[in-house]
């Protein structure tokens, strides 16, 4: 990480977070010092949402706490990309980072969906997908806090009606969502949805991380919970963009 | 001079620019056996080296007549414009057959000088990797295919041979006065980097490499360690401190071009060898500096202004 890099990278998003998505945060007083993984829905066909979560820990939470997103490893053959990620503290979604940035008090921003949830198609806004599993047998090993957030905003940031995984694959990307906004004039900049982030409160798990099923068990509860947190959320927003 | 209660170390790849900065900080301490098919050039008096090929049968009469307690394997050939089947040939056979010698005449310890390169340049790499992951270089490049068998190969010993104490080092980039990829490209006046790429690089003084040979040798060490050098930098960062001039070039037509050059015999990097400015391959070297008690002499400016340094071998 360029710490250097990393303030003037977090001065010129503020901008997003503050004027163009208006976040609205609730309960980071959740998030706990020291070590933790953060669990969030994954949405928005473009990781904005990873982005704002890190700005609103940098700048809401008190005191400021630095996150570190696992990032998709497709990224990292990304020109440009690739090195912004790394000076920006973030590093490649792989077992090994997180234990090592956990074992060091680290703060961690997971996507168990990964790429299944941020290209989903908007009729199935706000439905989470099945979990990947690797982040509670990091918890269990590294004894670390679950934090669940809900991130809701970003799933209408982007329409998406479809997907086309043949012609995703042709060109070797992971997705390649269908976003008739794109065609319209100004239309590559997501919309300004307004974003609201719910942290929920630090879930502890104790047990085996080689026990798939009591693993099952746990990911499922952490699931819920944070369906339980959209639902809630939603059920409060009065309009998607206000 | 020697003293004989340690016994005397074989040096393999002796005439190569890393073999003889070896020898020339073993020789004071222990007796010094030289194996190289090359002739050894202002060569100290007190090292005897014997000019034949490591394949044939007179090596083993090497190990028959002086007692051997040490050997440390240097000469992995690896020259990508060579052919390359003899070169795995030369390469296999001759470390199969050291091996073979090694465990019949009661050697104690056997260094292998490997590559962090193992591990390769990956775009899943963790960012640190550690001793125990999968060695995955070959799968981009072959070239790299020897290197890693030849590590596979040592790492069999462990077990085949419990009593003797192997030990394997896996440095990052060597720069120096070697002419090994990393130092002849730092040594370029106008690098080519990959536009949009910028990864973090750890390299490793020459002399810092024979120190840790030296640790190596002392009584009870073994096992495989990492060595990471004074501090990892991006490339440009790397680039900007030796005040080199660089142009980004993109992936695709780099690729197209290095392969072109190399078909021309213009260039002697290997196109699959773009990865290493492109992904990101560090060591994590916890083992070495807990259990070897190994820290890098050089500091980073000197690691790096080292590939500028005279070739000059002083006596």
């Amino acid at each position: 990480m360029d710490p250097e890099f990393t303030r003037y990278g977090a001065m010129a998003t503020a901008f997003m977070h503050r004027r163009y998505f208006r976040t609205e945060v609730h309960g980071i007083e959740n998030v706990p010092p020291g070590r933790a993984l953060l669990i969030a829905n994954h949405s928005g066909q473009i990781p904005i949402d990873g982005l704002i979560l890190a700005l609103a820990l940098f700048f809401d939470a008190n005191p400021p706490r630095l996150m570190r997103a696992m990032v998709e490893r497709w990224m990292q053959t990304l020109p440009f990309i690739a090195p912004l990620i790394a000076r920006l503290g973030q590093v490649v979604g792989v077992p090994e980072n997180c234990q090592r940035l956990l074992e060091r008090e680290e703060l961690i921003l997971a996507f168990p969906e990964g790429v299944r949830g941020i290209v989903k198609p908007y009729t199935r806004r706000y439905q989470l997908e099945e979990f990947g599993q690797g982040f509670m047998r990091l918890a269990l090993a590294t004894r670390s806090p679950i934090v669940p957030v809900a991130v809701i905003g970003a799933e209408e940031q982007y329409i998406s009606v479809g997907n086309l995984e043949w012609a995703a694959r042709a060109m070797g990307l992971p997705a390649l969502p269908v976003i008739p906004q794109l065609m319209l004039p100004g239309g590559v900049f997501p919309l300004p949805t307004k974003y609201r982030l719910y942290f929920g409160e630090p879930l502890n798990f104790e047990g085996d991380p080689a026990d798939e099923r009591s693993v099952g068990a746990h990911v499922w509860l952490v699931r819920q919970t944070i369906q339980r947190l959209l639902v809630q959320g939603l059920e409060r927003r009065r309009s998607v963009f206000f | 001079m020697s003293s004989s209660d340690e016994g005397a170390v074989l040096v393999t790849g002796i005439c190569g620019n890393l073999g003889r900065r070896v020898a020339r900080h073993l020789h004071r301490e222990r007796r010094v056996i030289g194996l190289d098919r090359r002739k050894f050039p202002g060569k100290p008096k007190d090292i005897e080296h014997f000019a034949i090929d490591l394949r044939r049968h007179r090596v083993e009469g090497i190990f028959r007549e002086i007692p051997i307690k040490a050997v440390v394997h240097l000469g992995v050939m690896h020259d990508p414009r060579d052919n390359s089947e003899e070169h795995h040939t030369w390469n296999v056979g001759g470390l199969s057959r050291l091996l073979e010698y090694a465990s019949r005449h009661r050697v104690q310890k056997f260094i292998l000088l490997s590559s962090a390169n193992v591990y390769g340049p990956r775009p899943d790499n963790a960012q640190f990797l550690e001793e125990d992951a999968p060695l995955l270089a070959a799968g981009a490049f072959s070239d790299m295919r020897d290197l890693v068998e030849l590590d596979m190969l040592v790492q069999s010993f462990f077990w085949k041979y419990p009593e003797i104490e192997t030990v394997i080092l896996r440095p990052t980039h060597i720069l120096g006065t070697v002419h090994n990829a990393p130092s002849n490209y730092l040594r370029l006046k106008v690098a080519p980097t990959l536009m949009g790429f910028d990864p973090m690089l750890q390299t490793v003084h020459q002399d810092d490499v024979v120190l840790a040979i030296q640790l190596s040798l002392r009584p009870g060490i073994r096992g495989i360690f990492n060595m990471a050098g004074p501090q990892a930098l991006r490339l440009s960062a790397i680039l900007r401190k030796l005040n080199r001039s660089y142009v980004p070039i993109p992936y695709t037509l780099a690729r197209f071009g290095v392969k072109r050059l190399w078909n021309l015999r213009m260039t002697s990097f290997p196109a699959p060898e773009l990865d290493f400015v492109r992904y990101v391959c560090m060591v994590d070297d916890q083992r070495a500096r807990v259990v070897l008690g190994y820290e890098p002499a050089f500091g980073i400016d000197e690691t790096l202004h080292a590939v500028d340094d005279e070739r000059w071998v002083p006596t």
